[in-house]
């Protein structure tokens, strides 16, 4: 699927980011694990294209991960954590951004839509039956209706 | 030579492709039958011609003529030749021709099937099939030609990509591709009856099966992407809300909406106008996906600066398009008029609904992935919209459309008997009740909206067996006489079933795999065990192994289950030889319950290899799901009325148009 990235992505990054590294560094309590995990999946990798840092074996994915390992180490609540990295990225490191002025849109958005599509739907079914007048058959038609209904009797 | 014929024979194209453009249209407008006739042959000319610059410039790809530009720019003559063909159509000209193939092939088979239409319908399709091949032949010729020869000749091509040398990224691209230019039928088709003025159910008759055509391949190109991820990327991932997923996805779920709202107008004559829009919006999203995301607008806007000819020309056709087609809807749509009216709770507001939801669907997908560039542009802030933004809203989305599909199907045209209905539910409901507690209990202490979830899954599956058991009857008649109504069903009903049953299992499958998957990761020396879930891996030894253009590390790994059973698992890293590149090949131990997926990384220090293990939970349901999904698609496709309306003498064209007919009186 992201075969068309695939230039970019050699573009803006070294070779071998699809080698496979395998972190030392994992945390011994595996709900404390769990925890870096759900928090290194909201956290971009910013090198890569819309990767998140799970999920990437470029440099600064590796660091950011020790970092957010570090830290839940220090015994940091999940939000310090995110805004430390927002503090140090901007809101770009989050992969689902922050409700604000800029992305209003984005998330009403979508409510918006569904009220105003749910509200056509009423409309449309509530509304009282149009007299349909059918179309007059074009001459082509009225030809070929007189075939076949010559068809039909023979 | 070879590649002067090509070119020769796409200019040949383009000129045909002009002639059936231009004296149809004229035809239908004056009534002129013998203008209205140049449709037919020049789009079974303009197929071969572009047929002919296709095979020549795979014809260069299989020799390995390096003098040829895409060629030596993506080829390489250690290539296996299954890859060196599927190059063809891996970079942007290539898989423009491959467009333009597949765009006059449509053409051709309209031109072939549509000898039933009524001629100026027929001829205002393929005048308006041709309109967007005279764009894309253009764009091609003055941007783009694939068949450009280099001054110098190099000795030796720059290689495909290895990550693209997979059989399942051969055929990814060309289904995705048949997807978005099957949905330029359904468009063409779309903006004739615009122009003709008139919308009738015989005209969506003759739109299904095209938009079904359309979907069974949208769907199978991005399921065979996904299923390229998952194996091949190493990371377990099968769908990352990528723009280029995303550019991918969005024309399927209007397709989808399509389908659906295509059905109403078959069988109410209602819903005309929006089902033209969405046959218009399917298109555009086509487009979008083709063009946008190859010109790199999305990912990098610097592609945009570094070819500014292609870009404006990309921005011009579109625009004309997508523009041209709303703006002949706002003229003419008031045109169509609504016929047969229904109740607040029937079949026909079954399907508005879920259009509603799936429309709103891929807005969302739309404007997420769009957000990024916008607010980049007009604010100066940089953000991301990625996965977890689109699985929360996604999923939101979601559970009132998979209700709706669950209780829809059990209801009747025009009204539906909800009281009925809740109380021939109300067991499997409490099933699912069942199973979602069940659920509860085994994954205590996680989230609760993957319980949720797999309630609602469940529930589905079971409201479609239930709408397949009431159709036959079964329980109430003899067991002989349901299985003969089963057979005797027709096959647009299987194909609803399947297709519904297939979301259904799929669905089961996404909730499983993205909620309890689990990830190990070890660096191991040789003797060294590591244990996930239920698994126990020793990794046995690990050898280096030659491919035909590539050289491997292959770990040679026992799996260990709970019951004591075993077997070898064999992931492999490769190295190419033409780029300094590595790729996994994961070993992926497939059950019901789940995939054991499994891959080995470059040898860290002192003979030690990194070993990465995932467990993903009923993985493989989401590619069954899948596959059922189109299998009910291919079902719907062969039922006997879509073949009654193509041409089978003059008897059966006599009925259909006897019926069309009813329905203008």
């Amino acid at each position: 699927m992201r075969y068309l990235l695939v230039p970019f992505i050699l573009i803006a990054l070294s070779l071998n980011v699809f080698a496979i590294g395998v972190d030392k560094d994992r945390l011994h309590d595996p709900a404390q694990e769990a925890r870096a995990q759900q928090i290194m999946k909201q956290l971009r990798c910013l090198v890569c294209q819309n990767q998140s840092i799970v999920e990437s074996d470029a440099g600064l994915a590796v660091d950011l991960r020790r970092i957010v390992r570090e830290q839940i180490t220090a015994g940091q609540s999940d939000v310090q954590i995110l805004d430390f990295m927002t503090s140090r990225y901007g809101d770009w490191v989050l992969l689902k951004p922050p409700f604000k002025m800029a992305t209003a849109l984005l998330w009403l958005g979508p409510l918006f839509l569904l009220l105003v599509g749910g509200f056509l739907v009423f409309r449309y079914v509530r509304q009282t039956p149009v007299k349909a007048t059918p179309e007059p058959l074009s001459p082509e038609e009225e030809k070929r209706l007189k075939h076949i209904l010559r068809d039909n009797n023979k | 030579m070879i590649a002067e014929l090509g070119h020769y024979m796409l200019v040949l194209a383009l000129g045909l492709a002009v002639l059936q453009a231009v004296f149809p249209m004229i035809g239908a407008a004056r009534q002129d039958g013998r203008m209205m006739m140049i449709g037919q042959p020049a789009a079974y000319g303009q197929f071969i011609f572009s047929l002919a610059a296709f095979a020549s410039l795979t014809y260069s790809y299989i020799v390995s003529d390096f003098s040829v530009a895409v060629v030596a720019r993506n080829s390489h003559s250690l290539k296996p030749m299954l890859y060196k063909i599927s190059g063809v159509w891996g970079n942007h000209e290539g898989s423009l021709l491959f467009w333009v193939v597949f765009l006059a092939l449509f053409g051709a088979l309209v031109a072939y099937f549509g000898r039933g239409l009524p001629k100026s319908l027929r001829a205002r399709v393929l005048s308006v099939q041709a309109m967007v091949g005279v764009g894309f032949y253009l764009f091609m010729l003055i941007t783009s030609n694939p068949f450009e020869r280099l001054p110098n000749v190099p000795f030796e091509g720059n290689g495909l990509n290895p990550l693209l040398q997979d059989p399942g990224l051969a055929f990814h691209p060309p289904f995705l591709y048949l997807g978005y230019v099957g949905l330029s039928v359904v468009f063409s088709f779309a903006i004739a009856a615009l122009i003709e003025g008139r919308v009738d159910p015989a005209w969506a008759r003759w739109v299904r099966p095209w938009t079904l055509l359309a979907w069974v391949f949208l769907t199978t190109g991005i399921v065979l992407g996904s299923w390229w991820a998952y194996y091949e990327l190493g990371w377990g991932g099968w769908w990352g809300w990528d723009p280029v997923e995303n550019a991918s996805f969005m024309p399927w779920l209007v397709a989808t909406a399509l389908l659906h709202s295509a059905i109403v107008v078959e069988k109410r004559d209602t819903l005309k106008s929006w089902t033209i829009l969405l046959a218009i919006i399917a298109f555009s999203f086509s487009l979008l996906g083709t063009f946008i995301v190859r010109s790199g607008i999305i990912t990098s806007v610097h592609a945009f600066a570094t070819d500014p000819e292609r870009g404006l020309f990309i921005l011009m056709f579109l625009a004309l398009v997508i523009g041209g087609s709303f703006l002949l809807f706002a003229l003419r749509s008031d045109k169509l008029q609504a016929g047969g009216l229904f109740a607040p709770i029937s079949r026909e507001s079954g399907l508005v609904i879920n259009n509603l939801f799936l429309s709103v669907a891929a807005a969302v997908v739309l404007y997420g992935t769009l957000h990024p560039l916008l607010s980049d542009a007009l604010f100066g802030v940089k953000s991301s919209v990625g996965a977890p933004f689109f699985n929360l809203v996604f999923g939101f989305l979601m559970i009132p459309l998979v209700m709706i599909m669950g209780l829809g199907v059990h209801f009747k045209w025009k009204r539906a008997d909800i009281k009925g209905i809740s109380q021939r539910l109300k067991a499997i409901t409490g099933l699912s009740l069942l199973a979602a507690l069940m659920t509860l209990y085994v994954t205590y202490g996680g989230d609760i909206m993957p319980v949720v979830w797999m309630g609602i899954g469940i529930w589905l599956l079971l409201s479609m067996l239930q709408e397949l058991s009431s159709r036959v009857k079964l329980g109430q008649v003899p067991l002989k006489d349901s299985l003969s109504r089963l057979k005797r069903q027709p096959r647009s009903s299987w194909g609803m079933s399947l297709g519904h049953l297939g979301f259904a299992i799929g669905l089961i499958g996404i909730v499983a795999t993205s909620s309890w998957s689990l990830e190990q990761q070890k660096v191991m020396r040789i003797g060294e065990s590591m244990t996930i879930g239920d698994y126990t891996l020793r990794l046995d030894d690990v050898i280096a192994v030659a491919g035909p253009n590539y050289s491997a590390v292959r770990g040679i790994i026992t799996v260990t289950g709970k019951d004591g059973a075993s077997f070898m698992a064999h992931p492999e890293s490769r190295t190419y030889i033409s780029s300094p590149m590595t790729t996994t090949e994961g070993a992926v131990e497939t059950t019901m319950a789940g995939d054991l997926f499994i891959v080995i990384g470059d040898a860290q220090t002192s003979g030690r290899w990194g070993v990465r293990v995932y467990y993903k939970p009923m993985q493989v349901w989401l590619w069954i799901g899948s596959t059922i999904m189109v299998i009910g698609g291919l079902f719907s496709l062969s039922d006997r009325r879509y073949r009654i309306g193509s041409p089978q003498g003059k008897k059966a064209a006599g009925k259909k148009n006897t019926r069309s007919a009813a329905h203008a009186i």
